[in-house]
């Protein structure tokens, strides 16, 4: 029983962390409607940006996150400014294509800047670990502040899109970017606003990632990426409690088949329930059915 | 802004021009460089047939980009190091050395065009490939063409299986095989645990002749969990599996990335068992900003220790450490050896640049059965006609942060 | 386009599939030529099966892409299993059928067969989803094809084949056993059987099989769903039914491609590099580079980005940094209003410079 639960304890900590990246994924999706294959290099960039100015450099963590937080928030805005904007009433295809060259992008010039050796990240955590049942059940911090930081931006999110101005200029734009544009809504700038945000959210989800996973190198970012996608989807992309739902889950999954089933298949198992949900419920646990009119 | 943007676009619409083209414009334009390619390397060939500046040339093929960019790049800087100072010294028969490396980023196609990448270069000889399986396509084209071939650090048995190729590191089963035995003998365990990488072919080879030699040895395998190359991030199931199962000993044959990883995860949830490695865990030491306590006491199997005493251990690390600003691992170390090899093997045959990559094959592989060879990674190493390397691996273990010879 | 406009361009439309088999035959002469004039390159030699494997590729996921109308990012789990198969296939019967050609042939047919139906079993749940829902479950699909190819071990003896998914031991082989699949190892030591003019023959066949479906019954049927799903529906077309034979031909298409990946080099084993979802997206660059629904675009670009990472080996670290900037640029140049522009301006140009020539 003891062991059952401390699977589950490490699913939780696995998914937070997918939940965090996917927080950022679905929020572009929902507003931008366009599947950001460079949200995991980003994430990449910021733990590489805390990494110089926090183990480099020797800057307090708190300071190197900020400096994260505004280098991604820049880099996002470029990267929908020059690669993106001009594609906008493009082929989703197109996108989806550039996005896959910002991402190679991204991972080369990381490649270039660092080199490809791995570099241990210091955890920017400092609480101690929760150690119940004789040690037998070891709650880290990383876990708690991540789960923590996921309550805190889900419920950060919510509340601005509904309340803000802007926030509901994102709604807006993700109903119908026409007619938002109709109302005076400025389309150009609230997608640009979005992809600040999560790129934003990104940094802290490169820094958090990394934490509980102290490895770095250029392709840190590209397969959690993949999976915090797979979360999203699953939780309904573009529904931000969905975001959180689906990443918990996908990790206790994917904990749970690593567990019970077999270490080789998880992929395989996580990969099939995503099928199977998707199947039943096609847009997602908490996705929006749009009825198709002619 | 605009004249950047406008720039960019010129630029691509430089490519999408050369694509729009028919594509029997466009096979006739790559057609006519290659013929252009030929004939430079064709002129190049005479010219040092004449010239008494001739060359030997060697090529190295390895992963310089993707998640296997690492051992590329070390492979890559340690056989320069070996390169600069033969040229320095007066090269190989008196005739200068030229270096190319190409990369394959760890596939095995991309591999095989690295290796006629550097035929149309002129290349004599290999030095590579630095990973398994693209070392086991590469051998085939090797073969075909009779070009002799020094694996650095390809483990698995098939990299080799022509006697034009030959190994500088130890074989997969080798390592499995001398782990357990080890383990065995010295008696560090009965019950032991196993986490492997079942996407990889260094780790899931080494774990099957793991496997097999333990049960010689009367160990036993109390879990053996495995991981993927998409999955390698989170280890808390293996790691407490193997916790749960008691094992006093965690066999760990990967690499050193993944294990700063589990030792990061055994450490949290307070495991302490007995950690034994590869070759592999070699230059965990080396990771940026790594906590080395989390390595105390880790034993593994290397053919190399950067700490040593030897004095051409101490002359390459700190060549390697003034050119590269960091320690050299057990890749860079077996580069550095294989040039050194191949020289052997050159100045054994008493070849010279002009002989035909043929004959130049023929001649090294007599030679090799001859050389003993003394360098970074062994003393006295000799190979047997398989190619494989006679050389003791040595047991390593991490003691206040440094790696100390067992 | 509607079918009033496909009649008037009848003539049009055959000219145009004749210029593209037209080209894949000039384009083979030549390469013969020079081959044989000893004028070609190692590296461009040993490029030449790749190539033809790409445009298979490219060629068949155009017909889930451009011509269905549907996303898949799978498309590198039917090549794994198409590999699979025909490398099984001929590993098996290496010694009992020596004459290369009628294995070769047979191991295409088998792992043609096997894409197929694997293309039939993921198409029939796969193809009730739409858009992004849709590409992200054939992603799955793709991931969970690879992750299981991995951990099969296949073993042969005396007594007959056996099949493990934990390792080689476990397989209980006799001393005359051989394995076939080891594992994450793959299968070493496939025939060499892949040939240039093998490659040009498949590229001719996938061809003829593409464009004949896309102008058929079925290619207007299959069509019409793209355009409009509902509409399509609702004048008696089985959605179901064209979406499905669309998705197994390219599946089984695939699958020859990854027989001839297969045969060309000594090993194959299932990485994300080769079968991974990134591989799926690398073809699908072809594809979209190459023009949505465009077969002869994506023979072109099949070949071109194929040969632009290898012909920019002499910029060392900064190849692929320019490949993903060439990306970006041509997909900025080719889809943004102001890239069209720029390509208006250009077509302009060159035919007033016609028009003055003349």
């Amino acid at each position: 029983m003891i062991g059952f639960i401390s699977y589950l304890v490490n699913g939780i900590s696995l998914g937070s962390v997918y939940a965090i990246i996917a927080l950022g994924y679905t929020m572009v999706y929902g507003i931008a409607k366009m599947l950001n294959f460079a949200h995991g290099d980003v994430i990449m960039i910021g733990a590489f940006v805390v990494f110089s100015t926090v183990s480099g450099m020797g800057l307090p963590p708190v300071i190197g996150i900020l400096i994260s937080v505004v280098v991604c928030t820049v880099l996002g805005m470029l990267i929908e400014r020059i690669a993106y904007k001009p594609l906008r009433h493009a082929s989703k295809l197109a996108v989806l294509i550039t996005a896959i060259g910002v991402s190679y992008f991204l991972q080369n010039v990381a490649l270039l800047i660092y080199g490809a050796n791995t570099k241990s990240f210091t955890s920017v955590v400092t609480m101690e670990p929760i150690r119940l049942a004789d040690g037998a059940l070891v709650i880290s911090g990383e876990t708690i502040v991540t789960v923590i930081a996921c309550i805190i931006i889900m419920i950060g999110l919510s509340a601005f899109i509904k309340y803000s101005k802007s926030g509901r200029a994102m709604l807006a734009v993700s109903e119908d970017s026409g007619a938002a544009q109709l109302m005076g809504v400025n389309v150009n700038s609230t997608i640009a606003l979005t992809f600040a945000i999560g790129s934003a959210l990104a940094a802290i989800a490169g820094v958090l990632l990394c934490s509980s996973y102290p490895s770095l190198t250029p392709y840190t970012g590209s397969m959690p990426g993949i999976k915090a996608f797979v979360a999203a989807v699953f939780g309904g992309i573009g529904s931000i409690p969905g975001a959180f739902i689906g990443g918990i889950l996908l990790g206790v999954i994917e904990i749970l088949g690593r567990a019970y089933i077999s270490s080789q298949l998880s992929d395989a198992i996580v990969f099939a329930v995503l099928i199977v949900v998707l199947l039943v419920k096609p847009t997602g646990i908490l996705g929006k059915q749009i009825q198709e009119k002619v | 802004m605009k004249k950047a943007l406008s720039l960019l676009l010129v630029g691509a619409m430089t490519l999408s021009l050369a694509a729009c083209g028919s594509s029997s414009s466009d096979s006739a334009a790559t057609d006519s460089t290659t013929a252009e390619e030929s004939t430079t390397s064709e002129s190049t060939d005479a010219a040092s047939e004449e010239s008494t500046g001739a060359t030997f040339k060697i090529g190295g093929i390895g992963p310089l980009t993707g998640s296997a960019a690492v051992y590329g790049t070390a492979v890559q800087n340690g056989a320069q190091i070996a390169i600069d100072e033969i040229n320095a010294a007066g090269g190989i028969n008196g005739y200068q050395v030229e270096f190319n490396f190409q990369d394959d980023e760890n596939d095995a196609e991309r591999s095989v065009n690295a290796y006629n990448t550097l035929k149309d270069w002129g290349m004599q000889v290999l030095m590579g490939t630095v990973t398994s399986t693209p070392c086991v396509a590469v051998v085939e084209n090797t073969q075909a063409d009779n070009m002799f071939q020094i694996t650095p650090s390809g483990t698995a048995v098939e990299c080799i299986q022509y006697p034009n190729a030959y190994r500088m590191c130890f074989s997969d089963p080798n390592q499995g095989t001398e782990s357990a035995k080890y383990i065995g003998e010295n008696g560090l365990a009965q019950t032991i645990a196993v986490i492997y990488d079942s996407s990889d072919v260094y780790s899931s080879g080494i774990y099957e002749a793991f496997a097999e030699e333990a049960a010689n040895q009367g160990l036993e395998i109390v879990s053996a969990e495995a991981f993927t190359a998409d999955n390698n991030t989170d280890f808390s199931v293996q790691v407490q599996k193997a916790k749960d199962a008691g094992a006093e000993l965690l066999f760990m044959p990967f690499y050193y990335t993944e294990a700063s990883l589990v030792l990061a995860e055994c450490n949290s949830q307070g495991y302490e068992p007995i950690f034994f490695g590869c070759d592999g865990m070699d230059g965990i030491l080396a990771v940026e900003n790594f906590d080395t306590t989390l390595a105390e006491d880790l034993m593994y199997l290397a053919p190399f220790v950067a700490s040593s005493e030897d004095e051409q251990v101490q002359s390459f690390v700190s060549a390697y450490e003034a050119a590269y600003g960091e320690t050299p691992n057990q890749f860079a170390a077996d580069a550095y050896d294989s040039i050194y090899v191949i020289k052997a093997a050159l100045e054994g045959a008493n070849a010279t640049p002009d002989m035909s990559v043929s004959d130049l094959c023929d001649a090294m592989t007599a030679a090799m059965a001859e050389v003993t060879y003394s360098g970074v990674t062994g003393k006295d190493i000799t190979w047997g006609e398989d190619g494989e390397p006679n050389k003791a691996p040595l047991v390593v273990q991490i003691q206040d942060g440094v790696a100390v010879e067992l | 386009m509607s079918k009033k406009m496909k009649v008037r361009n009848l003539s049009k439309t055959t000219k145009s599939n004749l210029i593209t088999y037209g080209m894949v035959i000039v384009a083979y002469i030549i390469v013969e030529i020079f081959l044989r004039a000893g004028m070609v390159s190692s590296l461009i030699e040993g490029l030449l099966v790749p190539l033809c494997v790409y445009v298979i590729l490219a060629v068949s996921l155009n017909l889930t892409v451009g011509i269905s109308g549907e996303l898949s990012l799978g498309h590198a789990g039917f090549m794994c299993v198409g590999a699979f198969a025909g490398a099984t296939f001929s590993k098996c019967l290496e010694n009992v059928i020596t004459f290369g050609i009628l294995r070769f042939t047979l191991a295409i047919i088998v792992g043609t067969l096997c894409a197929a139906l694997f293309g039939i079993l993921v198409g029939i749940p796969v193809l009730r989803l739409k858009g992004d829902y849709l590409a992200i479950v054939t992603l799955a699909f793709g991931e969970i094809i690879k992750n299981v190819v991995n951990v099969i071990y296949l073993g042969r003896d005396s007594r007959g084949f056996h099949i493990s998914i934990k390792d080689t031991i476990s397989l209980g082989l006799e001393d005359d056993g051989e394995v076939i699949i080891k594992g994450a190892q793959g299968i070493t030591g496939t025939p060499n059987d892949s040939t240039f003019l093998w490659g040009i023959i498949l590229i001719l066949i996938t061809l003829f099989i593409v464009i004949n479906l896309i102008n058929s019954r079925t290619g207007r049927a299959i069509m019409s769903i793209r355009d409009n799903r509902i509409a399509a529906e609702s004048i008696g077309i089985s959605v179901t039914k064209y979406k499905l034979l669309a998705f197994s031909v390219s599946a089984a298409l695939a699958g020859t491609a990854g027989v001839l990946y297969a045969h060309n080099l000594a090993t194959l084993t299932a990485l994300p590099k080769n079968f991974g979802y990134n591989m799926s997206i690398t073809i699908l660059v072809f594809v979209v580079l190459g023009g949505i629904g465009n077969i002869r675009g994506s023979v072109i670009a099949a070949v071109v980005l194929t040969l632009l990472p290898e012909l920019l080996r002499a910029l060392n670290d900064y190849r692929m940094l320019i490949y993903a900037v060439i990306l970006i640029a041509t997909m900025i140049f080719t889809s943004s209003p102001g890239g069209q522009a720029i390509q208006e301006r250009i077509k302009l140009f060159f035919e007033r410079r016609k028009t003055k020539e003349a």
